[in-house]
């Protein structure tokens, strides 16, 4: 029993940075048909930075913060500098964010080395709390109480705010958002901004979960939200979060009951398998 | 007797690969330095090693393009058939203890027989979903071998290959790898050409530009995508048998979504959907990597200022950055160069006869 | 006829290559509706696209007096435009109510008559709009371009294609009520709504004008009228009412 607590907890852990990855990779795509090969990036900057941070005695809380907003700058800067000029041209603009994928990380190697460091995790989060008999790392439950309010705030933001409204309907059909007279385009750097944010706070978490950062932790990530959002449904959150907990989940417990890394492989499988019986997702939204 | 030297000109146009092919067949006898673009002469072995690397790379990127430019398919798993030339040979040489010629047979074969099977899945989407598909089936072969399942892939560390023939082993036998090379790069470069020009590459070209029409005039795209899907997948298993030769094992980098796209990466540099492009591409950036990667250790940068010597370390991060710069600058990859200073000087010159 | 509210010469758009408009001439009156005519494929969705910069196009599209070719189409709205798409463009994932609220430009909506002239949008606002029947969506489509009182310009294309007789008199009684305050510039295929509707015409063919002139006069010559729109029937039939489908 205690087992299964653990594997539970663990794997909606994992699920939680594959949502923070995931959500606005989603949002993205589902807007501007940009599969985001720079967001493991974004991951890798946020992840970088607030270790830094947390290094020179910011105190977690803070350094977490200052990782997520130089994230979030990050993305607005790749969406303003680099995807805007190439609009219309959702070719080019892909590749341009391969590009950045690849600079990124061989840049942050180049500065802090191609190793592992070791994250600096404060006592308080360092601890496990006993929950049905299991042993469970705290970690675990910052990890998923930080994707509950991202999810949270994205619903909120995506259902009651002008900007949200704007966003779902451009996923649907941004030629007509722009016929009634509304500029998309800021839309745009507003969903690069959110998934710049929420996958530089992933980077910041994933630090506490592994233990350590090093330069190829976003490109692992990354395949794995690419897998989530495929499922989902391309441009949907909810799909997203549905997706990533039966991710996050199915991979903890194949790896625990069966050899290790049979859970990433059966993970793998799933994907081909649901796309070929649901090509569209589970959200049915596939473009 | 002006028409003989019209008609050389139009032959040299049309012929100037043979020649070309001719002097890259006697490479390995020159002893001309070229400083500055490699460490040793032509001849030596570790220049040799090099540019069969480069050929090898620029015929993958032929073959890649198949798919990219030619049908129009993002596939981001063309990773896995290379590898499983690679391994699969790798496999039957250590594990089953072959002699190097069935067990590159074999290791071809199964290339084959994985393209048909997950080219026939994957094909059942498009856009997005095929290239998802594609990642998904690669990733799964990238995690199986670096897990190391019975340890017999060997994981992290890679595989060396055991009982290669004597004469395609040792320093000494460089040149025999670079024919080997060279002769895949032809392979390639023959087959793309002559699929691309026969009637299945015009429906490809149809394809690639819009597959609704092809459906409209009564034929079905899935059979010709899966062609060109085997097609691209063989040449791939056929570069991965040349290249454990080359490096004298496999590696468990060349199963990564990352090696898929650096491929990318050399078709786009060199000129999707064209003819030399792609090959132009390989050759530029697997030497540009392996240069920068020396450069890097050597005593040039060490002395720079950290502003400079820190991302000039890193050959990524300057590939990265110049295939941002590409991908603005050059819409038609190095390939289209010609043509836009061509098109450039014209546009220049015409104003001025007007004036005049 | 005045000065024309929106004057377009020589619009020319090119998709993938291929050339589908070769040069359209095309004005609108500042008052009244201006009817859009041709036979299917003659380009009359692609004209009022190129209008809107929805495709790339060139040539001249004059509005209100300034030149609009360069400006993108969301700046180009918002000086004054409702846009009714022929697929109508209604977002169906969205309510009937964030529909209509997206489209809000005016800092006071509309709703009073929206409502009045479509009062199963108010019942319905809570309702996701791709669960609506054809008809209750195009009132939604036109809904949106009546919200905002600032629109100096309607452009309609083809807003009873596919609709239930009922709701055709519906959409004509609204259209009708919006002409008498903002010119209309109406793509459409029912030439009884034409006569009720349209002063003047203009009709497009293999990507041209090929027509310009009283509305009235063109459907009354049915000589014309064949030739131009392809209407093959008998005169009277043409000019009895409700004569078109």
């Amino acid at each position: 029993m205690s087992t299964v607590v653990l594997l539970c907890i663990t794997g909606l852990g994992l699920g939680a940075l594959y949502f923070l990855v995931a959500s606005g990779l989603s949002l993205i795509f589902g807007l501007m048909d940009v599969l985001n090969f720079a967001h493991g990036a974004l991951l890798s900057v946020g992840a970088y930075a607030t270790w830094w941070a947390a290094s020179h005695s910011f105190g977690y809380p803070l350094a977490l913060l200052f990782g997520t907003a130089v994230g979030t700058l990050a993305s607005v800067a790749l969406e303003l500098g680099l995807i805007r000029p190439l609009y219309r041209r959702p070719r080019e603009q892909v590749l341009a964010t391969v590009g950045v994928g690849l600079a990124v990380p061989a840049l942050l190697s180049a500065i802090w080395g191609a190793d592992a460091r070791t994250f600096p995790v404060p006592g308080a989060l360092a601890g496990t709390f006993t929950l049905l008999g299991a042993s469970v790392p705290v970690n675990r439950l910052v990890l998923i109480g930080a994707a509950l309010v991202v999810l949270l705030a994205l619903r909120l933001f995506l259902g009651r705010t002008r900007h949200g409204l704007v966003v779902r309907a451009g996923v649907e059909d941004r030629a007509m958002v722009t016929a009634l007279g509304i500029d998309v385009r800021r839309a745009f750097t507003l969903v690069f901004a959110i998934g710049g944010a929420a996958a530089a706070l992933a980077g910041g978490l994933a630090g506490l979960y592994f233990g350590s950062v090093d330069p190829t932790q976003g490109g692992s990530l990354l395949i794995f939200g690419f897998v989530v959002v495929v499922m989902g449904g391309l441009g949907s959150v909810s799909g997203a979060a549905v997706a990533c907990v039966v991710v996050g989940l199915v991979q903890q417990f194949a790896n625990y009951y069966s050899t290790a890394g049979l859970g990433d492989l059966s993970v793998v499988v799933m994907l081909a398998a649901l796309l070929l019986v649901r090509p569209s997702g589970l959200t049915g939204r596939l473009a | 007797m002006n028409v003989p030297a019209v008609n050389v000109a139009s032959l040299l146009r049309r012929w100037w690969p043979v020649p070309a092919l001719v002097v890259l067949v006697l490479l390995p006898y020159s002893a001309l330095p070229l400083p500055g673009l490699l460490d040793g002469p032509i001849g030596s072995p570790g220049s040799l090693q090099l540019l069969a690397l480069c050929l090898v790379f620029g015929a993958l990127a032929t073959g890649y393009d198949l798919l990219l430019g030619r049908t129009g398919l993002l596939s981001f798993g063309h990773a896995l058939y290379f590898a499983a030339g690679t391994y699969a040979t790798d496999l039957m040489l250590t594990q089953a203890g072959l002699g190097f010629w069935p067990a590159a047979g074999l290791g071809l074969l199964s290339g084959v027989v994985l393209a048909t099977l997950l080219g026939s899945v994957s094909l059942r989407m498009t856009g997005i979903g095929f290239a998802m598909v594609t990642l998904a089936f690669a990733q799964a072969g990238s995690i199986l071998v670096q897990r190391d399942p019975g340890g017999v892939t060997g994981g992290e560390e890679g595989l060396a290959a055991t009982g290669l023939p004597g004469s395609l082993v040792g320093i000494q036998h460089t040149a025999n790898l670079y024919w080997i090379a060279l002769a895949y790069l032809v392979v390639t470069l023959v087959s793309v050409r002559w699929t691309v020009r026969s009637p299945i590459g015009r429906v490809w070209e149809g394809i690639r530009e819009n597959e609704r029409r092809v459906e409209v005039l009564g034929l079905r795209p899935y059979g010709f995508k899966l062609v060109a899907f085997v097609l691209a997948g063989t040449l791939a298993a056929l570069g991965g048998v040349v290249y454990l030769l080359l490096t004298g094992g496999a590696t468990p980098q060349t199963t990564t979504s990352d090696f898929t796209l650096s491929l990318l990466v050399m078709v786009v540099l060199g000129g999707s959907g064209t003819r030399w492009g792609p090959l132009v591409g390989g050759v530029l950036y697997t030497w540009a990597q392996h240069r920068l990667a020396s450069l890097a250790g050597s005593g040039t940068i060490a002395g720079l200022p950290s502003v400079l010597r820190v991302p000039l370390s890193q050959p990524l991060f300057l590939l990265g950055v110049l295939f941002v710069i590409v991908v603005y600058a050059l819409p038609g990859g190095v390939a289209g160069l010609p043509a836009r200073v061509r098109a450039r000087t014209v546009s220049r010159s015409v104003p001025r006869g007007v004036q005049a | 006829m005045s000065a024309p509210l929106l004057s377009v010469r020589e619009l020319k758009v090119v998709v993938g290559g291929r050339h589908i408009l070769h040069g359209v001439d095309l004005d609108v009156a500042p008052a009244g509706v201006t009817a859009l005519l041709g036979r299917n494929g003659a380009g009359k969705t692609t004209t009022v696209r190129g209008i809107l910069g929805l495709v790339p196009r060139s040539g001249s599209v004059r509005y209100d007096g300034h030149e609009t070719v360069g400006m993108t189409t969301h700046q180009l709205v918002r000086r004054g435009i409702g846009y009714v798409p022929e697929d109508r463009g209604v977002f169906a994932a969205l309510t009937v109510a964030e529909n209509l609220r997206l489209a809000e430009r005016d800092a006071d909506p509309a709703y009073d008559l929206v409502h009045e002239l479509f009062p199963e949008l108010r019942q319905r606002a809570r309702q996701a709009a791709g669960t609506l029947s054809g008809g209750q969506q195009q009132m939604v489509a036109i809904g949106r371009t009546l919200l905002n009182r600032s629109n100096r310009l309607i452009i309609a294309d083809e807003p009873t294609k596919g609709l239930a007789p009922r709701v055709v008199t519906e959409v004509a009684v609204a259209l009708e009520r919006a002409a008498q305050a903002v010119p209309i510039l109406l793509v459409e295929q029912n030439l009884a709504l034409v006569r009720r509707l349209a002063g003047h015409c203009v009709v497009v063919a293999d990507g041209r004008t090929a027509h310009a002139g009283p509305a009235a006069e063109l459907l009354a010559d049915a000589e014309k009228s064949r030739t131009l729109l392809g209407v093959g029937r008998r005169a009277d039939a043409a000019t009895g009412p409700g004569g078109d489908r």
